[in-house]
C-alpha cells in the first residue's frame, strides 16, 4: 500500500514537470513544422517568461491571471522579433545557416541578459504568488501549485487544439507545415503564418516559464538551457513536427526524470533523458508518432 | 490581337537559377477564355515558367501583366487573390487531410460564403468521384482522383487563369483522356483561361487553341495548335512514332 502511494506521488510529481516540458516542446515542434528549424533560442524564451513574471509579481501587485496574460504577450512579442530579425533574412538560405543562427540567438539572449545591468547571472528567488496548500488524498498529496500547473496546461492545450484545428489561421499553419510551396499556391501568406507560429510557441514557453518559476522557485538566465534541451528531446521522442507527439513526449520525459530521481539517484536525472534520446535515434528516429524521417 | 480581350501578357521573361539560364526572353500571351499549351522536353523550363507566373520563382527580367496590371514581383498569395491558381506538378494534394479539407484550403482566400458554396458545388458536380470520397484522406485516392482533387482545389480559388503543370503525369491513357475532357469542360463552362504545360505533346496540341514550344528556356515556335501539329520538326521531336 505504501509503495503504491509513493509511486502515485512520484507520478504526480512527474506530471508536474512533464506539463512544463510539454508546453516548451510544443514550440519546438510547431516551429519545426513550419520552418524545419530547431529553434535553439526557444529555451531562452521560457527563461524570459519566468523573468517577466518575476518582475510582474514582485514589482506590481497584479492578479495571477494577468501575470499569465501579460507574460504571454511579452514572450510572443519577443518570439516575433527574433523571427523577424534573425530567421526571416535567412529564408532560402541553407538549413545549417539557420541552425547556427539559432544557437547564436540563444547565446546572445543568455549572455546579454546575464549582464549585471539587466538580470545578472545570479539565482533569484521567485516570489510565491500564493501560499502553498497541501491536499491530502490519503494515498498521495497534491499541492495547489500542481493543480494550477495541470489546469493551466490543460486550458493551454485545449486552446491550442481549437486554434490549430478550428480556425482559419490554424488551417494555414497546418498547410504550411505540410507543403510550404503549395500552401502559398492556396493564397496563404507564408511569412505571416511563420511569424504567427513563432508567437504561439513563444507564448506557450512563457506560460511554461511562469509555472516553472512557481514550482521550482529559483530563476536564473541559464535556467532555460536544460529544460530547453529536454523539451527538444521530448519533441523528438514524440515525433518532431507532431503536436500531440510533443505533449506525450513532454510527459514521458518529465515522468522519467522524476522516477529516476526517486528510485535510482538524482545524479542520473539528466543522464536518463539523453539515454532516451539515444534510444529514440537508434530505434525509431522519426519518434513515437512520426511516419517519415526528414533530414534537417 | 485585341487588347481588351487579353488576359495575360508575358514579355521578355528571363529567369536564372544561379548560373543556369532557365528561361530566356520569353513572350507569351493568353486571351480570356483561351486554352494555350507550352510543350517541351524535360528541363526545357516549363515548370519554371509556371512557377514564375505564380510568384514562387522571381524573374531576373521581364514583365507579367494580368489584365494590364504588372503582377511580377508580388508574393504568391497576392497573385492567387488576383485570380491565378495552379495545379502543381505531381498534384501535391495534402495527403493527411481529407478531400473536403483539401478543397477548403483551395478556397482559403475567399471571404464570400455564398461564392465558396457555389464553387464547392461546382467542383463536386464537375468531379463527382470526389463527392463519394469527401471524408477520405487525400493520400488514399488513386492518381487520377488526386489529379481531380488538385484541379478542384485550384478551382476553389475562383481563378480567371488556371495553370496546369503536367496533368497527365503518371496517369494511364484512359484517365489522361478523362482529365483532358474535364479541362475542356472547366474552360467551356466557366470561361476560365488555361495554361497547360505538358510533356505529352499529343494531348497538349489536341486540347489547346495555341501552343508554344520551349527548348532550353527559349520559345522556338508558336502558333495554332493544329498547325504546329503538322510541322515536320515537331513531329520528329515530340510526336515521334
Amino acid at each position: 500500500m505504501e509503495i503504491t502511494g509513493y509511486l502515485l506521488q512520484q507520478f504526480i510529481n512527474g506530471l508536474q514537470l512533464g506539463a512544463v516540458y510539454a508546453l516548451i516542446a510544443l514550440g519546438y515542434t510547431m516551429v519545426y513544422g513550419v520552418l524545419r528549424l530547431i529553434n535553439f533560442a526557444h529555451g531562452d524564451i521560457f527563461m524570459l517568461g519566468a523573468f517577466i513574471a518575476y518582475y510582474l509579481i514582485s514589482k506590481f501587485a497584479i492578479p495571477i491571471y494577468l501575470v499569465f496574460i501579460i507574460t504571454m504577450f511579452c514572450t510572443a512579442g519577443v518570439g516575433y522579433i527574433i523571427e523577424k530579425v534573425a530567421y526571416k533574412p535567412l529564408r532560402g538560405a541553407p538549413k545549417i545557416s539557420l541552425l547556427i543562427t539559432a544557437v547564436g540567438v540563444s547565446l546572445f539572449l543568455e549572455y546579454f541578459l546575464s549582464l549585471n545591468a539587466i538580470f545578472t547571472a545570479n539565482y533569484i528567488g521567485f516570489p510565491r504568488p500564493f501560499e502553498v496548500v497541501n491536499y491530502d488524498l490519503s494515498l498521495f498529496t497534491v499541492t495547489n501549485i500542481q493543480i494550477l500547473i495541470f489546469a493551466t496546461t490543460g486550458v493551454s492545450l485545449v486552446l491550442l487544439y481549437l486554434l490549430i484545428y478550428r480556425t482559419k489561421q490554424g488551417k494555414a499553419m497546418r498547410a504550411v507545415s505540410y507543403d510550404q510551396e503549395v500552401a502559398a499556391l492556396m493564397g496563404i501568406n507564408i511569412d505571416r503564418t511563420i511569424s504567427f507560429t513563432f508567437m504561439v510557441g513563444a507564448a506557450l514557453a512563457g506560460v511554461g516559464g511562469i509555472l516553472y518559476g512557481i514550482a521550482y522557485p529559483q530563476i536564473n538566465v541559464f535556467m532555460g538551457v536544460m529544460p530547453g534541451i529536454k523539451s527538444f528531446i521530448a519533441a523528438v521522442l514524440g515525433g518532431i513536427g507532431i503536436i500531440h507527439g510533443a505533449v506525450i513526449g513532454g510527459f514521458i520525459i518529465g515522468i522519467s526524470e522524476v522516477f529516476v530521481s526517486a528510485f535510482l539517484s538524482s545524479t542520473f536525472r539528466d543522464g536518463v533523458i539523453f539515454v532516451i534520446l539515444f534510444l529514440v535515434l537508434l530505434l525509431k528516429p522519426s519518434g513515437i508518432f512520426g511516419k517519415r524521417i526528414e533530414k534537417v | 490581337m485585341d487588347k481588351r480581350n487579353m488576359l495575360m501578357q508575358i514579355r521578355g521573361l528571363t529567369v536564372n537559377y544561379g548560373a543556369i539560364n532557365a528561361l530566356n526572353d520569353v513572350f507569351i500571351d493568353i486571351e480570356k477564355g483561351e486554352i494555350i499549351s507550352v510543350i517541351g522536353a524535360n528541363g526545357a523550363g516549363k515548370s519554371t515558367f509556371l512557377k514564375t507566373i505564380t510568384g514562387i520563382v522571381k524573374a531576373r527580367a521581364g514583365s507579367i501583366e494580368l489584365e494590364g496590371k504588372n503582377i511580377h514581383g508580388l508574393r504568391p498569395d497576392r497573385i492567387v487573390r488576383l485570380g491565378v491558381t495552379m495545379v502543381p506538378e505531381g498534384r501535391r494534394v495534402f495527403p493527411d487531410l481529407s478531400v473536403k479539407e483539401n478543397l477548403e484550403l483551395g478556397g482559403y482566400t475567399l471571404r464570400n460564403g455564398a461564392l465558396k458554396k457555389e464553387l464547392f458545388d461546382l467542383v463536386l458536380s464537375t468531379f463527382p468521384r470526389l463527392q463519394e470520397r469527401l471524408k477520405q484522406h487525400a493520400g488514399t485516392l488513386s492518381g487520377g482522383e488526386q489529379q481531380m482533387l488538385a484541379m478542384g482545389r485550384a478551382l476553389m480559388g475562383n481563378p480567371k487563369l488556371l495553370l496546369l503543370d503536367e496533368p497527365s503525369m503518371g496517369l494511364s491513357p484512359i484517365i489522361t483522356r478523362e482529365i483532358f475532357t474535364l479541362i475542356r469542360l472547366i474552360n467551356r463552362e466557366r470561361g476560365i483561361s488555361i495554361i497547360l504545360v505538358e510533356q505529352n505533346a499529343h494531348m497538349a496540341l489536341e486540347h489547346s487553341r495555341r501552343t508554344y514550344v520551349l527548348e532550353n528556356g527559349r520559345i522556338v515556335m508558336e502558333g495554332k495548335s493544329g498547325e504546329i501539329k503538322g510541322t515536320k520538326s515537331i513531329i520528329d521531336a515530340y510526336l515521334g512514332v
